[in-house]
């Protein structure tokens, strides 16, 4: 399937039915949930037990908010649709929550938030859903607007599925012309399937320990490629911003025949109407006609 | 939405200079009851403006917080008890948050405030 962004704008893409199954689909649960760990972790925060007040933009039903909970943060949560709120609502999720779209930037005072996660929304921003949307304009406004409200040294640490290079470059560029410090730390990158991309801002002046931490798993020595299980075990490295994205490998065959078939069957047991099968069901074109 | 929240929230129409703190319109405020840790508000402390919290937490009916508070009175149990309370336990659940400059209200239902600004406000 296609990329939810380019589908419809979030506050309709996220409509009461996708806000229900996307908070009931188990595996989505365990993936945000690991990504939640591991923003929270590049946050880096002082490890004194002190509870701190953190935001979660695009928090969405709360799956992302929950893992700052366990860990006894306080959080404000900002979102746009208004059916996933409703779903953390029902889920009740400790922090507080906001309707708001984060390419208006945030409306809150200067200086008082202790660190920002953001797990695979701030990609939306790069999408124009009205003719009014600039993208460029609304990171800037974005990131202006956590630059301020960020307590001087505070982090934010946003996991994105940015669609291509243009996009990093330009989530990247426009943190980075807001004053924040930091760069893009890749989780995985040999792997296709786990590869996950951070952006990790420190708000502040540059300093030693605003330097962007280390990306898991990628193992120096061995060329391993995809899908290596003992993730835990795999540690160091340093963060690629321009790696290009591995192709998906169906590119590369096409699904074949078979699975075509089989997939026209199932569509027509749906009662969809599908062409019948023939001779020329899945086989590959001419460049030109 | 709690006190915290309101605390730290701040109107952001285009044009709006001070757009702190919000006026709390109130149909229903509800409590719930959360864990005390007297590190997080001694954190919190700093941060937060003291002459709003107090004022909102008397629109929300409670009156409990003194009008100034000096630092050292973090070290009183009593006092950050009460602190709690406002901070984290009074939940503005139906009325609006009202930009103090230009009176724009922003809903609040359900506990969540609906902050999404109109094309002509960014
Ligand atoms: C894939 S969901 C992730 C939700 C949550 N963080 C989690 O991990 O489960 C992306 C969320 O970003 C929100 N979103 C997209 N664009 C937004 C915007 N401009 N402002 C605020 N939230 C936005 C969507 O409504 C959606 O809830």
């Amino acid at each position: 399937m296609s990329r939810p962004e380019l589908q419809a704008p979030p506050e309709i893409f996220y409509n009461e039915e996708e806000a229900r199954k996307y908070t009931r689909n188990s595996r989505i649960m365990e993936i945000q949930s690991e990504l939640s760990h591991r923003a929270l972790e590049l946050l880096a925060l002082p490890e004194d037990g002190v509870p701190r007040l953190l935001l979660d933009i695009g928090c969405g039903s709360g799956l992302s908010g929950d893992t700052l909970s366990e860990s006894g943060h306080q959080w404000i949560g900002l979102d746009i649709s208004r059916s996933m709120l409703d779903v953390a609502l029902e889920n009740e999720v400790e922090g507080d929550l906001l309707i708001g779209d984060m390419g208006q930037g945030l409306g809150l005072r200067s200086g008082v938030i202790d660190g920002a996660i953001s797990i695979s929304a701030v990609q939306w921003l790069c999408n124009a859903d009205k003719s009014s949307h600039i993208p460029r304009l609304r990171l800037k406004a974005f990131f202006g607007s956590l630059y301020r409200c960020l307590a001087r040294g505070a982090r934010a640490a946003f996991q994105v599925y940015p669609e291509n290079l243009d996009q990093r470059e330009l989530i990247l560029s426009s943190a980075m012309r807001a004053g924040f410090a930091g760069g893009v730390v890749v989780d995985y990158p040999n792997s296709s399937k786990k590869r996950k991309e951070y952006l990790v801002l420190t708000c502040g002046p540059p300093s030693i320990s605003t330097s962007t931490p280390n990306g898991k798993g990628e193992d120096g020595e061995s060329s391993s490629d995809d899908d290596s299980e003992d993730e835990d075990n795999q540690t160091v490295s340093i963060s690629d911003r321009h790696r290009p994205k591995k192709k998906q490998k169906i590119t590369k065959k096409g699904k074949g025949r078979e699975w075509i078939i089989k997939k026209k069957e199932q569509m027509r047991k749906k009662g969809n109407v599908v062409p019948p099968d023939t001779k020329y069901t899945a086989r590959k074109r001419k460049a030109r006609f | 939405m709690r006190l915290l929240t309101h605390n730290m929230l701040s109107s952001n129409i285009k044009g709006v200079t001070n757009g702190f703190p919000l006026r709390i319109e109130i149909e229903k405020v509800v409590e719930k009851q959360v864990d005390f840790n007297a590190d997080f508000l001694r954190n919190m402390f700093p941060k937060i403006e003291w002459k709003a919290l107090v004022g909102a937490a008397r629109t929300l009916g409670y009156v409990e917080l003194p009008e100034e508070v000096e630092p050292s009175r973090l070290d009183s149990e009593d006092f950050l008890r009460k602190f709690h309370h406002a901070l984290l336990e009074l939940h503005l659940e139906e009325g609006a948050l009202v930009c103090p400059e230009t009176g724009r209200r922003f809903p609040v239902s359900k506990g969540i405030p609906n902050m999404l600004l109109h094309e002509d406000e960014v």
